[in-house]
């Protein structure tokens, strides 16, 4: 019997191949090495605990009124201080937190999706459909996104319809990323592992969910990312203007509308949640770059 | 390239007209004027209400398709309908229009010039400290929400009038001081006060944006082959950076510029709500509150032909920067 040279190079080595290091474990580790990363993990970490744990510490709940404190500044017994009705600054900013994190994370999932899904068919199969799409992506470009949610919202206004927001702003952030991979997607058509499906009969769709989009997850990661701290910033806007989240429900921008009113007298009504907000966009920013970085294989160490 | 012109202003008319379609769709679906009798007291008689709503094409007992037939012609002859108090919309949006145009102009001009500059000289010097520093503070300016920022520099410009110049030098509220008799010059410098924070409002997210797209579009450049022949056939630095390497690297920039647009409108209407200017975005705010169906769909029209002329805009300075596209 004669052995071919990998056979034998196998036999030596006991048979134990070296095995190549998992991407996702490459990809991790070079983000955790990077400052950037570091800091906005843990700073996003600590932001998610506060947000989710730090109200069991604290004896208000967010529609408790201590009518013995109206807008008293921080003690021991309000750590955030209290509003003009004697709600407690802390634990409404959390709640909002709670709310502003949930919207942002759901809306930049649903969008970084949908964008994925429109982008590939538009790129994949080219022709009547790229047209359409493109058009529709387009055309959604042309309207501020501002303007059509503003104007829907009196139709998501009543309480615990947030979800119908959650849609409604994740249709508004998806179009330059679809724009993006589409143009992936004309390119990855023509490589050989597509054409090799193409040729084998797979059905088109399965081609784009199986081969495709797994083909582009890092620029999708990386942009989900990015698009919880547009979504997070777009959601404070319209809250802002009472477009968005509707009391008795609190989130970031309701509480800063509520807080700018009283900020120059009582400065810890803006400026926990106002720094909270920014700290958290920040993070998510920086944990966004980070990625980036370490799924691009040509950046710098 | 006429041609080419030709074909897309083609392409942005049918866009505009579908887009403004879709917003008076949208507004007469979602908003309900007739809620604006409801809360009257006396109470008007139900058939008082339903004349006044006709007469303003606001009723909703008349289908949404002939509605919008009538919006549809009167906007064609150039007529965007009546208010909800019964003044023309054209009136009213024509004053207000001239106070946004102000603001956007000068926030875009701010904003991209300034960007464009400071991430030129980032790139140019890669490391040091400019580039450091403005990394740092566009990764800071990114994070602030203009809604944010406007109330930041209300409250530090309130602090600074009280304790850094003992008087009212930073002013907050309106476009100008009602009623002041100062002559042409004291006018002037009223509307700078007034002009000062709704312009840094507005520019210091284009300035980040614009900062960082630029540093790397340079570098790239900075990096190419052609820049170091343009140095090696005897060009000075500073020729070589401003000719070769900033004209090229700002092709991509002038392109990203027309994606920004629709930000920026975005943040003149917050800009101008909290400042109290009364340009299209204040009044976009208030006719959503207050069902003004007509009033919407006109801003809506207008912010859809002012987000397409900026993209022919970035179209005709791609063309003036890059050769290759004339031809």
């Amino acid at each position: 019997m004669t052995l071919s040279e990998e056979e034998l190079a196998e036999e030596l080595s006991d048979g134990v191949m070296p095995k190549a290091p998992s991407r996702a474990r490459v990809v991790a580790g070079r983000f955790f090495r990077s400052r950037q990363g570091q800091v906005g993990f843990a700073v996003l970490a600590l932001m998610f605990l506060l947000a989710f744990v730090g109200p069991l510490f604290n004896r208000w709940t967010y529609t408790d009124k201590d009518f013995t404190a109206f807008l008293q500044p921080p003690s021991s017994s309000h750590w955030f201080g209290t509003l003009q009705t004697g709600a407690d600054v802390y634990a409404l900013t959390l709640r909002g937190m709670q709310k502003s994190l949930v919207v942002g994370l759901l809306a930049a999932l649903v969008s970084t999706a949908l964008a994925a899904v429109v982008g590939a068919f538009a790129g994949y199969f080219r022709g009547w459909t790229d047209r359409v799409l493109s058009w529709v992506t387009n055309l959604l470009l042309v309207l501020p996104a501002f303007l059509i949610l503003a104007i829907m919202s009196p139709l998501f206004g009543g309480a615990g319809r947030w979800p119908l927001f959650v849609i409604m702003l994740a249709l508004f952030l998806w179009m330059v990323t679809s724009k993006i991979v589409r143009g992936m997607a004309i390119s990855l058509r023509e490589r050989e592992f597509i054409q090799a499906a193409r040729y084998m009969g797979v059905p088109p769709a399965r081609i784009v969910f199986r081969h495709v989009i797994p083909n582009l997850s890092s620029l999708l990661i990386v942009d989900a990312t990015l698009n919880v701290s547009a979504a997070i910033l777009t959601e404070t806007s319209l809250s802002y203007f009472g477009f968005g989240i509707q009391p008795p429900d609190v989130s970031f921008g309701t509480l800063i509308a509520d807080g700018s009113k009283t900020a120059t007298y009582a400065p810890w009504t803006f400026w926990f949640v106002a720094g909270l907000l920014v700290v958290t966009v920040l993070a998510v920013n920086l944990v966004g770059d980070a990625l980036r970085d370490a799924f691009d294989p040509a950046a710098r160490r | 390239m006429a041609g080419f012109l030709v074909r897309r202003l083609l392409d942005y008319a049918v866009l505009v007209a579908v887009a403004a379609s879709l917003a008076y769709l949208l507004a007469a679906t979602a908003l309900d004027p007739r809620s604006n009798y409801a809360g009257r007291t006396p109470k008007p008689p139900p058939a008082v209400v339903d004349a006044q709503l006709t007469a303003l094409n606001l009723n909703d007992n008349t289908p949404l398709l002939q509605r919008y037939a009538t919006w549809a012609a009167g906007v064609l002859r150039g007529d965007f309908g009546k208010s909800v108090t019964g003044a023309p919309v054209n009136e009213d949006l024509k004053r207000r229009m001239g106070v946004t145009f102000r603001l956007v102009v000068l926030g875009a001009v701010c904003g991209s010039l300034l960007g464009v500059l400071a991430g030129a000289l980032a790139a140019v010097r890669q490391y040091g400290w400019f580039d450091r520093l403005s990394t740092g503070l566009s990764f800071a300016a990114l994070a602030v929400p203009v809604v944010v920022l406007a109330n930041i520099l209300i409250l530090l410009a309130v602090w600074a009038n009280e304790h850094v110049f003992g008087r009212q030098v930073l002013l907050v509220s309106g476009e100008y001081s009602d009623g002041l008799d100062a002559g042409f010059w004291g006018q002037v410098v009223d509307r700078l006060q007034h002009l000062i924070l709704p312009t840094i409002s507005l520019s210091i997210g284009l300035i980040a944006v614009f900062s960082r797209y630029q540093r790397n579009m340079m570098l790239d450049v900075l990096g190419a082959d052609f820049l170091r022949t343009a140095l090696a056939k005897g060009l000075s630095r500073r020729k070589a950076l401003l000719k070769h390497a900033l004209r090229t690297a700002l092709i991509p920039v002038v392109t990203y510029f027309a994606f920004m647009f629709g930000a920026l409108l975005m943040g003149a209407t917050f800009t101008e709500k909290i400042f109290g200017w009364h340009g299209l975005g204040e009044q976009l705010i208030n006719s959503i509150f207050t069902n003004d169906v007509n009033t919407v769909a006109a801003i809506s029209f207008l912010a859809a032909v002012a987000v397409l002329c900026a993209s022919l805009a970035a179209d005709l300075l791609h063309a003036a920067l890059d050769p290759r596209v004339r031809a």
